[in-house]
């Protein structure tokens, strides 16, 4: 399987999943922790990709959602964002009426 | 790996002839920026489009020489 077909059945098998630099208990950078915390404090369930662990993957989910950066979110197969909008959407409390849309359990 | 506060300037207006654009380089170090842009052709772009118009006028540089731009856009 290659990085894309890796991603893609990552993607599809998990509801909500982030790819990210390190872990949510030890991110390695700030973007990716401010993310983590979002998701923690909305007590969200969510799986997660260390990209530092794999460099194809680190290279291959730039270009599967044409996005240059990490982290980014993906709930139910579809991208939401990086750090900038999933912090702005949460602020917007958009991205709480994403979840309940697309119903991801999450404290309200 | 680092990139000057002008050159962003100068490929965003390349990009978006008609935006607003305030930056600002957070850190100090040529490589945390933070950019606010205002243009008309944002206008019906999701969140997510709007962001990927602003990564390709960077031309490949973000992720790159240009580690870190916390980015707002806004239609104007």
């Amino acid at each position: 399987m290659n990085a894309q077909e890796k991603i893609k059945e990552v993607i599809s098998n998990h509801d909500v999943v982030l790819f990210m630099k390190g872990t949510p208990d030890m991110p390695q950078c700030g973007f990716s922790m401010a993310v983590t915390n979002v998701l923690k404090h909305l007590e969200v369930k969510f799986d997660s990709v260390d990209v530092l662990s794999d460099e194809e993957i680190r290279n291959g989910i730039k270009e599967f959602s044409d996005w240059p950066t990490i982290p980014q979110l993906y709930v139910k197969g579809e991208f939401v964002g990086g750090c900038d909008i999933i912090k702005e959407m949460f602020e917007k409390s958009e991205l709480q009426k994403l979840f309940e849309d697309k119903e991801i359990s999450f404290k309200k | 790996m680092a990139i000057k506060q002008e050159e962003i300037e100068k490929l965003l207006k390349e990009g978006f002839p008609d935006a607003d654009i305030e930056i600002q380089d957070l850190a100090g170090d040529d490589n945390h920026f933070s950019a606010k842009i205002k243009s008309s052709f944002f206008k019906g772009k999701s969140r997510v489009q709007q962001h990927q118009m602003v990564y390709s006028s960077l031309k490949g540089k973000m992720g790159n020489e240009l580690h870190a731009l916390a980015l707002t856009t806004e239609e104007k």
